[in-house]
């Protein structure tokens, strides 16, 4: 991963790190104990893909250097003084010399940890307003992210897009970069968003609007899962961003903006099903765009066979769960605010067959 | 085994050794802790100060409690001169001068319920109205609470020095409790500021 | 001071074993108001919540071991989490830390007894049926097998969450209500230190010649008014949006959760300080002892402990950082942050140079304060990794925070409490510890500590957030949490060690003598146990280590103060 050259990049080339060959010893060091452990996990922190996971990837180097520099120091001269001064059989019968202090001593062991101080306080002071203080360009695609307990909504303002749970962006290109600008807030209790390769955490809170912004370069699935306890399936509130490229985004935004699927001529179970789910209570919590069903509690089913996964990412999407999960989501989810609709077995299958369509 | 090695030393101090009373101390690190309750409070009132989303406003309700204040803060003086009267084992003066201060805090306490009764009623303000009902009744019952702690207090004292048995050597004692009874009119004073005078 | 009437003719110093019947000796405690007995009480209390908050953690690293296990329901789990964290900090930690500050405060000092034994008192059990009050929830609510009432907000129970729609029923209120009691109590203890302290030293015991323990729990029950307080304040906040419809924190009303958060972190900020300067008293008083050497550089202890304490209570947003407060308050938080790793640095390094050139003296108490040095090192740099924000922003909430201060909670706090109890028992009891049980307990506990907390940090590292029951495969965390919960076993068996050898060096232990460790501090010139009054006559003392003195006339340390 050519990390330093990322390194210098950020939105509105906002500056990179300037300490580069201090930056690379590091990075050196790091990667040696980092890189074995990185291999398996999506969610590695040190594994950045989006540019605020690298500014922090960067600062985190930094601080990572500093404090083993001061460990292998300090715990240095603990571990000589313990051995070279510990009790020899010949020193029972007098006791050391009693030294109450230097004030020499004293004075340098004070200013230079402030001068560390100093020096991580700045480096650290830069990365927050690269990050956090920037304006907002005018190229950024918007996204309002709502937190619920406990599943994701996205709502795309400028693009007519309503969705649930996998958040689907374009890709940034370093050279002319289109990063997406997440406004956030909850609809119940705080959450918070973490997708540890694109940035940090942002929490989302009722009440109160935080935003963020990430960047991907390269396409692919970045996982994450909420970081702030919100309840009973709070381990299960997890996050999946759909990073594509330019042409494959467009097709999706297209997809995602067309009302729901109507015509079942040939699809006799899911033509039923269809009548079946609108006379049901699921109108009362859920979305179907075009149809009478408009409840805002749970997610927009508009396109929900377009997604891969179900219960926001702890289930794949696949008919048999989807039976299962209507059937008794607290069997799949304990804790889950969808209640059992207490269909019988027939209405199960109908309205599977119906959202089994909803592409 | 119950022997203990006795440490004398000869002083070389020639001053005598005396620390503070400790119920002086003690008193202090009461208020120190209460002031920090009154604090989270106030900074709670100030926070919320124009936030709310309906309902009442400070400006619209609040009227400035001039003689309730002026009877409490009087009260402050009336237990300083009972601690120095009894200091000088004026006794029946010491009785007189409790007496002031619970009348006065008893007046200030209705006139505070005469006011929340007219907020209730005449406007319509609870503490489940809006945000500055939140925290109108919470800063200003907090106080309230307080003052009726001290007025107990007081009126405890009160009824022994009735009895005679509040004599000259509990001049500190008593002093305790008006070092209390001055803290619960200094944070009135912040209250007052910042409730009917800054928030209005 | 504390003799009892209930039965006449009886020997009131006679122990059960010599005759006096088991009820005088039950009721003599229950009423006593002897910071001696009230400390042990405190003490006996927290370890067997120390037990009770341990089998919690237990059942949640078995749950976790495996990805999508089923040992425990999500409902469950969740209260596990809430109640190990609250067990552990208000009804293991405070008290006790209060219990050894009880027992040995007055004991440094020259005094009898507390300023006020009777508020003494009457916090204890304030707080001990705090305690029994937050388990009674496990039995209330639809009962112990429907999962009780148990709280299963998180420890630090942010809003709204604990609103009443999100939290209906009463187990939030159990927690808000066990915690205000208890912090009733702590704050009488602590105003009752602070007196002590100021009001009760013995002649010429001037403040620059208290012992350092002193010292820092003067600073630490100073913080706890500041601290404690604005908990109090927050929960009864709280309690009135619960039961009387306020809208402190009630967002759909304009309340604001972050304003809890703000509550909540003054006080709990300031709160782990409360818990870490009492470690650092007791390393203070072991470290010269077993080094043979003064404290270096007292007058910098003290400024040092005096300046974390006021610091302590500017850097409370940096459990916030991820919160949304803008870059201007993220910078100052990371500052004042950053700016008191100088001062606890200071008494690393004054700790560092005490040992240096001394004659070291392996036992029992200087090898637990030797881990303590070691480890409390690196808990304080992982604190600098966070104390940056951006980095904090990915590892915030995350197991890489848990593995931080547990490091701090058991690696520093915990093991300098071992040494503590290793190092004031037989003045305690009148009988030495074991040397060998005592071994095998520190490296059973330390090998079981490094396993489980020093690969803690890596799940954080690789997005493993906390307070989650279960988690997916595949994402590189099964591993580590397989070790971790290995070395719950050696922690657990090391403490059955402690345990064994507090039991059998009671009743089978070498007596001890007035003065066991050739020490300096006042405690040890009195008879092992202390007499009911402590001193038959008031000392008097001309510096900060009397005994060193009167061992050494030729060269006392007045001398040189």
């Amino acid at each position: 991963m050519s990390l330093s050259a990322n390194q210098k990049r950020t939105v509105n080339g906002a500056g990179g790190l300037s300490s580069d060959w201090g930056f690379r010893t590091i990075l050196c060091l790091a990667v040696f104990f980092v890189k074995p452990v990185d291999a398996q996990s999506p969610t590695n922190i040190f594994s950045p893909a989006a540019t605020p996971a690298h500014s922090i990837f960067g600062v985190a180097m930094l601080v990572l250097g500093v404090t083993l520099f001061i460990f292998l120091v300090v715990a240095g001269l603990l571990l000589y003084a313990l051995i070279r001064y510990r009790n020899r059989p010949g020193d029972s019968n007098r006791e050391p010399a009693q030294i109450y202090g230097s004030n020499q001593i004293e004075l340098s062991w004070t200013v230079i940890p402030i001068l560390i101080v100093v020096m991580l306080f700045l480096s650290t002071t830069r990365v927050i307003l690269e990050t956090q203080a920037i304006p907002k360009p005018d190229n950024a695609m918007n996204v309002t992210v709502i937190g619920h307990q406990f599943w994701w909504e996205y709502r795309y303002p400028q693009l007519g897009v309503v969705t649930a749970n996998e958040l689907h962006i374009p890709v940034s290109d370093p050279a002319h970069p289109t990063p997406t600008y997440l406004t956030m807030s909850s609809a119940d209790v705080s959450h918070s968003f973490w997708v540890p390769r694109l940035a940090g955490k942002m929490d989302v809170i009722p009440n109160k609007i935080n935003t963020m912004w990430i960047d991907p370069q390269h396409p692919g699935l970045y996982l994450g899962q909420c970081a702030q306890y919100c309840g009973t399936q709070h381990a299960k509130m997890l996050l999946r961003v759909y990073a594509q490229t330019p042409a494959d985004f467009a097709v999706w935004v297209n997809q995602q903006r067309q009302l729901a699927v109507r015509d079942f001529t040939g699809n006799v179970k899911a033509a039923e099903g269809q009548t079946v789910f609108m006379h049901n209570a699921c109108i009362n919590c859920h979305t179907v765009a075009g149809t009478v069903a408009n409840g805002r509690f749970g997610p927009d089913l508009t396109h929900m066979a377009s997604r891969d996964t179900i219960a926001s990412g702890a289930i794949q999407n696949t008919p048999e769960n989807l039976r299962a999960w209507i059937d008794n989501p607290n069997a799949m989810k304990p804790g889950s605010l969808m209640p059992a609709m207490h269909l019988n077995d027939h209405d199960l299958d109908l309205i599977t067959a119906y959202l089994t369509q909803l592409r | 085994m119950r022997d203990t090695v006795a440490i004398s030393i000869a002083s070389t101090r020639e001053a005598p050794w005396t620390l503070p009373y400790r119920g002086t101390v003690g008193m202090a690190c009461l208020i120190v802790a209460e002031s920090a309750i009154f604090v989270i409070f106030v900074v709670a009132y100030i926070f919320y100060l124009g936030k709310s989303l309906t309902g009442p406003t400070p400006a619209q309700v609040l009227e400035l409690p001039i003689f309730g204040t002026v009877c409490l803060l009087s009260s402050s003086i009336t237990v300083h001169l009972a601690v120095a009267t009894l200091r000088k084992g004026m006794l029946r003066a010491c009785t007189g001068w409790l007496a002031s201060t619970v009348f006065l805090g008893l007046i200030f306490l209705i006139t505070t319920a005469r006011e929340w009764y007219h907020l209730i009623h005449d406007e319509g303000l609870t503490i489940q109205t809006n945000l500055f009902g939140t925290t109108y009744y919470s800063l200003v019952g907090l106080h309230a609470t307080h003052v009726v702690v001290g007025l107990i207090m007081l009126s405890l004292v009160l009824g022994f020095s009735l009895f005679g048995l509040v004599k000259e050597e509990h001049s500190e004692k008593v002093e305790t409790l008006a070092l209390y009874w001055h803290f619960v009119d200094a944070v009135w004073v912040v209250v007052f500021t910042v409730v009917y005078v800054l928030g209005r | 001071m504390s003799t009892t009437h209930v039965v006449d003719k009886i020997d009131e110093t006679l122990t059960p074993q010599q005759g006096r019947p088991p009820f005088n000796v039950v009721y003599e405690w229950l009423r006593t108001v002897d910071h001696k007995k009230i400390g042990l009480m405190y003490i006996a209390y927290a370890l067997v919540f120390l037990i009770i908050g341990g089998v919690e953690a237990t059942l949640m690293r078995i749950q976790l071991a495996i990805p999508n296990n089923h040992f425990v329901s999500p409902q469950v789990f969740n209260q596990l989490f809430t109640m190990h964290g609250t067990t552990m900090v208000f009804f293991v930690g405070m008290p006790i830390l209060f219990g050894f500050g009880n027992y040995l405060v007055p004991l440094m000092i020259g005094a009898r007894d507390m300023a006020f034994p009777r508020l003494n008192a009457f916090s204890f059990w304030v707080s001990a049926f705090a305690g029994l009050l937050l388990y009674f929830s496990y039995v209330g609510g639809s009962g112990l097998y429907a999962a009780g009432s148990a709280p299963d907000v998180g420890w630090f129970a942010y809003a709204p969450l604990t609103a009443k729609v999100f939290s209906p029923g009463h187990s939030t209120d159990y927690w808000t209500l066990a915690i205000f009691l208890s912090g009733i109590g702590s704050i009488g203890t602590a105003l009752n230190i602070v007196t002590t302290i100021i009001c009760m030293r013995c002649k010429d015991m001037k403040l620059s010649r208290m012992p350092l323990l002193v010292w820092l729990y003067l600073v630490m029950s100073s913080l706890v008014f500041v601290a404690v307080s604005p908990l109090t304040a927050a929960q009864v906040m709280l309690t009135l949006d619960r039961y009387l419809g306020s809208h402190f924190f009630d967002t759909q009303a304009g309340g604001s959760a972050v304003l809890w958060m703000h509550f909540f972190w003054i006080f709990g900020h300031p709160e782990v300080y409360v818990l870490v300067l009492p470690a650092f008293a007791f390393v203070n008083e072991i470290v010269p002892v077993f080094s043979r050497k003064a404290i270096f550089g007292y007058p910098a202890m003290v400024a040092a402990s005096v300046g974390i304490g006021f610091i302590s209570l500017s850097v409370w947003a940096h459990h916030m950082f991820t919160v949304g407060m803008g870059a201007a308050a993220n910078t100052f938080f990371v500052f004042a942050t950053m700016v008191i790793s100088v001062p606890t640095g200071i008494k690393i390094f004054n700790w560092l140079a005490t040992i240096w050139g001394g004659h070291v003296i392996f036992r029992t108490p200087m090898i637990f304060c030797v881990a303590f040095l070691f480890q409390f090192l690196v808990a304080g740099l992982t604190g600098i990794m966070l104390s940056v924000a951006p980095f904090d922003w990915q590892l915030g909430n995350s197991y890489f925070v848990v593995a931080h201060f547990h490091y701090v909670l058991v690696g520093a706090i915990l093991t300098a409490l071992f040494g503590a109890f290793y190092y004031w028992y037989p003045k305690i009891t009148g009988r030495m510890m074991s040397e060998t049980l005592g071994k095998w307990h520190f490296w059973l506990f330390i090998i079981g500590f490094h396993l489980t907390f020093d690969f803690m940090h890596v799940p954080g590292l690789l997005g493993m957030p906390r307070r989650i029951y279960t988690y997916e495969a595949g994402r590189g965390w099964e591993g580590w949490n397989i070790i971790v919960g290995i070395g719950v076993v050696f922690q657990a068996v090391g403490t059955l060690c402690f345990v064994c050898n507090l039991v059998h060096s009671y009743l089978k232990g070498k007596e001890a003598g007035h003065d066991p460790w050739d020490a300096w501090t006042l405690e040890w010139s009195t008879s092992s146990p202390p007499p009911d009054y402590n001193f038959a006559v008031l000392p008097t003392v001309n510096s900060r280590r009397p005994l060193w003195d009167l061992k050494h006339p030729e060269d006392p340390d007045s001398d040189y103060e």
